[in-house]
């Protein structure tokens, strides 16, 4: 293969992974503190379109990942608020704040459907970026991706180094040991759930402003859940959420590069389309077959309410 | 100041009276929403809850609308009391509706009542097999069904996408996306001459019916209500997990199936990629709404049937994007579920100093 299409295939593959890695890490943190929240997608349409819109108008996509951010934030609000102040089942409740986030977005972003923002130019690391085949991929790249990686040590850092980290995982394994020692877990629940929203958030702008860069109805088209997935599949720990990103991006390009290599594949273009979401469950299966592993890692009280008895 | 205080049992009453809070506050929302996109609230609420059913021809429309999400519903409703999560029905309706379509299409040009039970029987079974897959792994490898059913979902929609753009194209159809139009055997047939509403509607109210004896007078039924409440006390007694897993799935995914059936066969009358009008989502906020039983799902599915019409409304006379109807039911389901906490707790004032 010509080193030229391997290194292009290679940089599509870091942007491609790159909203799922954000939006994964932050349902990570949510999910350690023992919060499902199945509403990433949601939280990415609607991260998604205030991105767009504050970027349209302001000009400043920088001002659009802001307002991304507040957006995801909004909306993992009125879910912390519905689950862990309303102690609602947080299956449920995952599922309608993507139902209204899809919806709303939907609603929010119709005048915005003919608009196109201006590409944002990427970042160069001068001599790194030179580097045959990984240097554009690794180091001429959108600011957002670098953050990804930032997020990435700071996440691995924050949970197995840092004393708020081993807190947050208490109240993920045993929120009422955590409580009875006088931390307050509903309180570090909101918090956890709250950055989980702001990375979808991020997520969902990164998708709007920097990689499409336009609004379509429904543009998210499941990374939302695929992020949720990924999580699953990377048994909660932060460096298989990295790989298992990069994965998905890996397979999200590859239909681009089949269609376009003007190769004759008989495989209609809805096939490739499908591959990701295959992909999915296929993960998902390999990673579930062996249930110690996931007993093992999962937060034993993920997706239960707790309430302290006063 | 406010705090919770746990109910000594669950409130009867509450359960009851907690969807009907949900949608006086999806209401006032709505009003709030009109007023906050500058448009008269009530002028808007007239137009989104009033005209659509003003004549009978509106009401027949809202019956139309309903039938899908009754079907889905209650299939829905069985494995959801068992805590099955399938969350892929838009997905199952649409197989079912490709089953529908292939054999409306095989008999094309030839006529016999057999044609449509053959649809109604492919319908279910397509929706069933698309189920069968979250199923299947859920019990072999404890995969979680709520993804899997998700994601089968999205191939759903580029599965059909790719049929009416290639295999079932209309080979009259000047490169269209869509299948031939049915001939008249292969459509449910109408119950008036007065409007749209067609036998589907008869098979959603049979299948409210069946789901009811299910649930309540079925020992299966019986026992997922078990498993939903407590899974230890389920499996202390000897109830077969892995069968309730099937039953919920293929319940709802059968029923979804029939869904897509009485969409291709009846409203539609062919297939297109936009077999479904999310249907399958929405007819799980009819599910909680409704408390997960038929009698609710009945009243929830003509609410639920309204917000579409009220959204199509909406657009003409206050040139509002359609999704506006998406809005009211994710709001409608997340006041129910905030409200639903009075069903075990109640509110205490106390006082500040405390």
């Amino acid at each position: 293969m010509d080193s030229s299409i391997l290194s292009s295939i290679l940089f599509a593959t870091i942007v491609a992974g790159t909203p799922l890695i954000i939006v994964a890490l932050g349902q990570l943190i949510a999910e350690k503190s023992g919060v499902l929240n199945l509403g990433a997608e949601g939280m990415m349409a609607m991260g998604a379109i205030a991105g767009f819109a504050v970027t349209l108008h302001s000009g400043n996509p920088w001002l659009g990942v802001l307002a991304g951010m507040a957006a995801g934030i909004a909306m993992s609000f009125i879910f912390a608020v519905v689950v862990l102040t309303l102690m609602a089942n947080q299956v449920a409740s995952g599922l309608a704040l993507s139902i209204l986030g899809v919806g709303l977005s939907a609603f929010i972003g119709k005048p915005y459907e003919s608009e196109i923002l201006p590409t944002v130019g990427a970042i160069r690391i001068p001599l790194l970026a030179d580097l045959p085949i990984i240097g554009d991929a690794l180091f001429n790249q959108q600011a957002l991706v670098y953050f990804s990686w930032a997020l990435f040590a700071g996440i691995t850092w924050f949970l197995y180094r840092s004393r708020p980290g081993l807190i947050l995982r208490a109240v993920g394994e045993s929120p009422s040991s955590a409580h009875s020692i006088g931390y307050h877990a509903i309180k570090i629940r909101y918090l956890a759930t709250l950055f989980g929203g702001a990375m979808a958030g991020v997520g969902g702008a990164f998708l709007s402003v920097f990689y499409t860069p336009l609004w379509v109805e429904g543009m998210v088209s499941g990374r939302g859940w695929i992020a949720i997935a990924l999580v699953v599949f990377a048994t909660w720990r932060p460096f298989r959420v990295l790989v298992g990103a990069y994965l998905f991006g890996g397979v999200m390009v590859v239909q681009l590069f089949v269609q376009g290599s003007g190769l004759e594949i008989n495989i209609p273009s809805q096939f490739l389309s499908a591959l990701p979401y295959l992909a999915t469950i296929v993960v998902l299966v390999i990673i579930s077959r062996d249930q110690n592993t996931v007993r093992l890692n999962a937060p034993v009280s993920l997706g239960q309410p707790f309430r302290p008895e006063a | 100041m406010i705090r919770l205080e746990k109910r000594p049992e669950a409130s009867q009453l509450m359960s009851y009276a907690s969807p009907l809070i949900a949608i006086v506050l999806m209401l006032i929302g709505g009003l709030l929403l009109f007023a906050f996109l500058g448009k008269n609230p009530i002028e808007g609420f007239k137009v989104f809850f009033i005209n659509p059913i003003s004549d009978l021809y509106g009401v027949s429309e809202l019956l139309l609308k309903a039938t899908p999400l009754m079907l889905i519903a209650v299939g829905l409703a069985v494995g959801f009391r068992a805590n099955v999560w399938n969350i892929g029905a838009e997905g199952q309706l649409i197989v079912g509706g490709i089953a529908a379509s292939a054999v409306a299409l095989y008999f094309y040009e030839s006529e016999g009542i057999h044609i449509l039970i053959l649809m109604v029987i492919a319908g279910a079974i397509g929706g069933m097999l698309w189920a069968a897959i979250p199923a299947f792994l859920k019990t072999r490898f404890n995969t979680n069904e709520i993804l899997v059913s998700l994601m089968l979902v999205y191939v759903a929609q580029l599965l059909v996408s790719w049929l009416v753009h290639g295999p079932m194209m209309d080979p009259d159809g000047f490169n269209f996306p869509q299948s031939r139009m049915f001939e008249d055997p292969a459509l449910l047939p109408l119950l008036s001459d007065e409007n749209r509403l067609n036998f589907a509607f008869v098979m959603a109210i049979g299948a409210l019916l069946v789901g009811y004896v299910f649930m309540y007078r079925s020992f299966a039924g019986f026992q997922m209500q078990v498993a939903g409440y407590a899974k230890d006390a389920a499996r202390y007694a000897g109830f077969s997990a892995k069968r309730m897993i099937w039953i919920g799935l293929l319940s709802g995914g059968g029923m979804a199936g029939l869904a897509g059936m009485s969409e291709v066969a009846g409203p539609m009358g062919q297939l297109t990629e936009h077999v479904s009008n999310n249907y399958g989502f929405a007819a799980i906020i009819v599910a909680f709404v409704a408390r997960l039983n038929p009698v609710g799902i009945f009243f929830a599915s003509l609410l639920m049937a309204l917000l579409y019409l009220g959204g199509e409304q909406a657009q003409q006379y206050l040139a509002l994007p359609s999704s506006i109807s998406n809005v009211f039911q994710g709001m409608l389901l997340m006041f129910l579920l905030g409200s639903d906490v009075f069903i075990n707790y109640r509110i205490r004032w106390k006082e500040a100093t405390a």
